[in-house]
C-alpha cells in the first residue's frame, strides 16, 4: 500500500532573476529623460507541486523552462521571489541557515555535472566524511568510517577508493560518489537534478539502477529533473511537465504517456523518436520559445498553441483536477472546446 | 605508530615526486638554478650570524684606519676584508650578509601582511558579493590608484619627523613592513575575488551549501584551497617586489638605517663614494639585489607557466 502524503509542496512559487545589472548600467535616457529600467528574467512563474512520500516525481521540459530553479529554489539554494516551500507541512521557504539544519539532513541533491559537483582537492573519503561528520559531531571518526564504508559499498565503489582524488576517477564513477555524499546523512527526499545526463548511456542505466534500489532499500522519495523522456517512462511514477516557467500538466506517468490533454505535453510526447509503427504524426509547433524576460500574457503557451482563442491572451489558466490522479493547466480542456 | 608516521611520509614523498609540478621543475634548467640561488641566499641570510666574519651592527668594531679598502684582487686589498670595507671601515661582506637577511626579511613579512589582508578581504568580498562587494573593490581601487612608493614616502617620511630618528631607526623594520604590506593587498585582494567568483559557480559549493555548513566553512574549506595556484604566483612576485620597494625607499634615505644596513641601505650609503674611485661600496649590494630578484621573478615565470595548464611550452 503506498502512502499518499506530501512531503515536499510549494505553493505559487515565483522567482525572478535581475539581469540588468549595476545601478549605473539600469540607468538610461530616453526622450530626453532619464530612466530606470529593471529587466527581469522570470524564471519560475507560481509553480505549485506536490511531491508525495515514496514517489519519483519527473520533472520534464526543454530547457531553459525552469526545471533545475525548481529543484534550486525548493532545496533553498536561490531564495524565492515570493511563494511558500514546505516539508512535511512545515513552511521552510524563509528559515535561517541554523533553523534548516534539521531539513537538510531529510533533503539532498545530486547534480548534474560530476565533475564539478567534487571538489578537486579533496579525496573521496573526506567528500564523504564532510556531511556525516558535520550533522553527527557526536560521533567517533571510527564510527564515522564506518558509515563512509557502508554507504560507498552500497553505491558500489570499493572503500580502498576512499584515498583518491575526484580526478582520478572515471564520470560514472563520479556521480556514484555524488549519490554517496547525498545519502550519507540518510535523507527521506531527493532532488536530482538530471543526474544521468553527463553520462554516456550504458552508465546511465547502471546509475539509474543504483537510484532505483537506493529507493526502495531506504524508502526514498525522488524530484527527478530531466529531459530525457524514456528515462521518465521507465524510471518516474508521476509527471509534470514545466513551460517557460508553469506547470502544465501534472498525473501518473501510464496517464500522461498514454493520453496527454495538454497541448504542450501532446507536441513534447510526439517529439520522441518511436521505432516501427507510426502511430501518431509528430505535432509542429508554430515560432520559438519566447523569452522569459519578456513573458506572454495569459497563458505562457498562447502564442504557439494550435487550438488558442481570445481567453489564452488575457487570462492565466490554472492547474485544475482532471482525474483523481492528474492535473491540466487549459483554458481548452476546462472548458473543453478540444 | 611510527611506522604509520613513515608510510605518510614516504606518501608524501612519493606524491611529489609524481606530480607534474616536480617534473616540469626537475626538467627546468632556470627552474632549479633561479631555486638554487634564491635557497642559497636564504640559507646564506640565516646562517649570517654564524659565517659572517665582523658584526656589521656593532660599532665598536669598525675601525676607521680600514675603510675604503678595495674587494681582493686590487692592489691594495687586505686579506681580512674579502669584499673591501665602506667608508666607515665596515667589512662589506658581513655588511652584505646582514642586509640581504633583511631585505628578505622585509620581502616575505611584507607579503605575509598582503596575504593575509589581501586573501581575507578578497574571499569575503567574491563569497557574499552585492553592495559589500561593489564597496570592498572600490576601496582596492582606491588604493592602488595611490603607487606604493608615493604612500610609503609619505607615512615612513611622516612617522620619521614624529618620532625622532633614534626611534625611527629601531622600528624602522616594523614601520616599512606595515607600510608595504598595507599597500599592496589590493594585488591580492583582486585575484582571490576572481577566484572565488569562479569556484562559487562550481556545483561542489552547492553540494557544501545543500549540507547546509556554514558560510565561512564553506569560504575556509572549499574555496580557499582552490585559490592556492594563483596565490603561490603572486606571492613570489610580490616578495620581489616588496625588496624592490624597501630598496627604493633605502635609496631615498627612508628605509632601513645605516646603522642596520639593508641591502638598499648599502646601495645608498655608498653612492657618495661612486666617483671617488671607490665602487665596490654601492656596487657589490647592487649586484646581490639584482642576482636575488631576477631569480625570484624567474621562479615565479616558472610556476605561473606550470601551475596554468593552458601554457605548455
Amino acid at each position: 500500500m503506498r502512502n499518499e502524503m506530501t512531503l515536499v509542496r510549494t505553493q505559487k512559487l515565483f522567482k525572478y532573476f535581475n539581469v540588468s545589472g549595476g545601478l549605473l548600467d539600469q540607468l538610461s535616457v530616453q526622450n530626453g529623460r532619464l530612466k530606470r529600467q529593471v529587466d527581469l528574467v522570470k524564471a519560475l512563474n507560481g509553480i505549485d507541486l506536490s511531491v508525495h512520500s515514496g514517489e519519483v516525481l519527473c520533472l520534464v521540459g526543454e530547457s531553459g523552462c525552469g526545471k533545475t530553479t525548481v529543484g534550486r529554489t525548493i532545496m533553498g539554494l536561490l531564495p524565492p521571489s515570493s511563494g511558500e516551500i514546505s516539508y512535511r507541512g512545515e513552511r521552510i521557504d524563509h528559515l535561517s541557515r541554523s533553523r534548516l539544519l534539521p531539513y537538510r539532513q531529510k533533503m539532498q541533491m545530486i547534480f548534474q555535472n560530476s565533475y564539478a559537483s567534487l571538489n578537486p582537492r579533496k579525496t573521496v573519503s573526506a567528500t564523504l566524511l564532510e556531511p556525516v561528520r558535520f550533522h553527527n559531531p557526536r560521533h567517533s571518526t571510527a564510527e564515522l568510517k564506518e558509515k563512509v564504508k557502508e554507504v560507498m559499498e552500497s553505491v558500489g565503489i570499493d572503500p580502498k577508493w576512499g584515498a583518491r582524488y575526484s580526478h582520478e576517477i572515471s564520470g560514472g564513477q563520479r556521480q556514484r560518489i555524488s549519490i554517496a555524499r547525498a545519502l550519507m546523512v540518510d535523507p527521506e527526499f531527493i532532488v536530482a537534478d538530471e543526474p544521468i545526463s553527463a553520462l554516456d548511456v550504458s552508465i546511465q542505466a547502471q546509475i539509474l539502477n543504483l537510484l532505483g534500489d537506493a529507493r526502495e532499500q531506504r524508502g526514498l522519495t525522488y524530484l527527478f529533473i530531466t529531459h530525457d523522456l524514456s528515462v521518465v517512462e521507465h524510471f518516474g511514477t508521476r509527471v509534470a511537465v514545466m513551460y517557460l516557467g508553469r506547470i502544465c500538466e501534472v498525473g501518473k506517468t501510464s496517464e500522461i504517456f498514454g493520453a496527454p490533454r495538454h497541448p504542450y505535453t501532446q507536441a513534447l510526447l510526439s517529439a520522441i523518436p518511436k521505432l516501427g509503427k507510426q502511430k501518431s504524426p509528430h505535432i509542429r509547433m508554430r515560432g520559438e520559445v519566447p523569452t522569459a524576460i519578456d513573458l506572454p500574457s495569459g497563458c505562457v503557451f498562447h502564442n504557439r498553441c494550435a487550438h488558442a482563442k481570445e481567453i489564452c491572451k488575457t487570462d492565466v489558466p490554472e492547474l485544475k483536477n482532471e482525474s483523481s490522479e492528474a492535473q491540466v493547466a487549459c483554458h481548452g480542456i476546462e472548458h473543453s472546446w478540444f | 605508530m611510527t611506522e604509520q608516521v613513515l608510510l605518510v611520509r614516504r606518501n608524501i614523498w612519493h606524491r611529489v615526486q609524481n606530480s607534474a609540478m616536480y617534473y616540469s621543475f626537475v626538467h627546468n634548467r632556470t627552474a632549479m638554478v633561479s631555486a638554487a640561488i634564491v635557497f642559497t641566499y636564504v640559507l646564506l641570510a640565516v646562517l649570517a650570524p654564524l659565517i659572517a666574519p665582523y658584526n656589521p651592527w656593532d660599532l665598536t668594531q669598525f675601525d676607521i684606519m680600514d675603510s675604503e679598502i678595495p674587494p681582493i684582487g686590487s692592489v691594495e686589498a687586505d686579506s681580512r676584508f674579502m669584499l673591501g670595507t665602506d667608508a666607515m671601515g665596515r667589512d662589506m661582506l658581513s655588511a652584505m650578509l646582514y642586509g640581504t637577511g633583511i631585505s628578505i626579511l622585509i620581502g616575505v613579512f611584507a607579503t605575509c601582511l598582503q596575504l593575509v589582508l589581501g586573501v581575507s578581504i578578497g574571499l569575503i568580498a567574491g563569497y557574499f558579493g552585492g553592495r559589500l562587494d561593489s564597496f570592498l573593490m572600490r576601496v582596492a581601487d582606491i588604493q592602488l590608484s595611490f603607487t606604493t612608493l608615493m604612500v610609503a614616502i609619505v607615512v615612513l617620511a611622516l612617522f620619521q619627523a614624529t618620532v625622532g630618528l633614534r626611534l625611527y631607526e629601531e622600528f624602522a623594520i616594523v614601520a616599512i613592513v606595515l607600510v608595504i604590506g598595507l599597500a599592496e593587498w589590493p594585488q591580492y585582494a583582486r585575484t582571490v575575488r576572481a577566484c572565488v567568483l569562479a569556484a562559487k559557480k562550481q556545483e561542489y559549493v552547492d553540494a557544501a551549501r545543500v549540507i547546509g555548513l556554514h558560510p565561512f566553512t564553506i569560504i575556509y574549506r572549499h574555496i580557499l584551497p582552490n585559490t592556492f595556484s594563483p596565490l603561490l604566483v603572486i606571492s613570489t612576485v610580490q616578495v620581489a617586489n616588496a625588496i624592490i620597494t624597501e630598496a627604493s625607499l633605502s635609496f631615498l634615505g627612508l628605509g632601513m638605517p645605516v646603522t642596520k644596513p639593508s641591502l638598499g641601505s648599502l646601495i645608498q650609503n655608498g653612492f657618495h663614494y661612486v666617483f671617488s674611485g671607490s665602487w665596490w661600496i654601492t656596487t657589490l649590494p647592487a649586484i646581490t639585489l639584482v642576482i636575488l630578484i631576477v631569480a625570484i621573478n624567474l621562479l615565479g615565470d616558472w610556476l605561473r607557466d606550470v601551475l596554468n595548464p593552458k601554457i605548455y611550452n
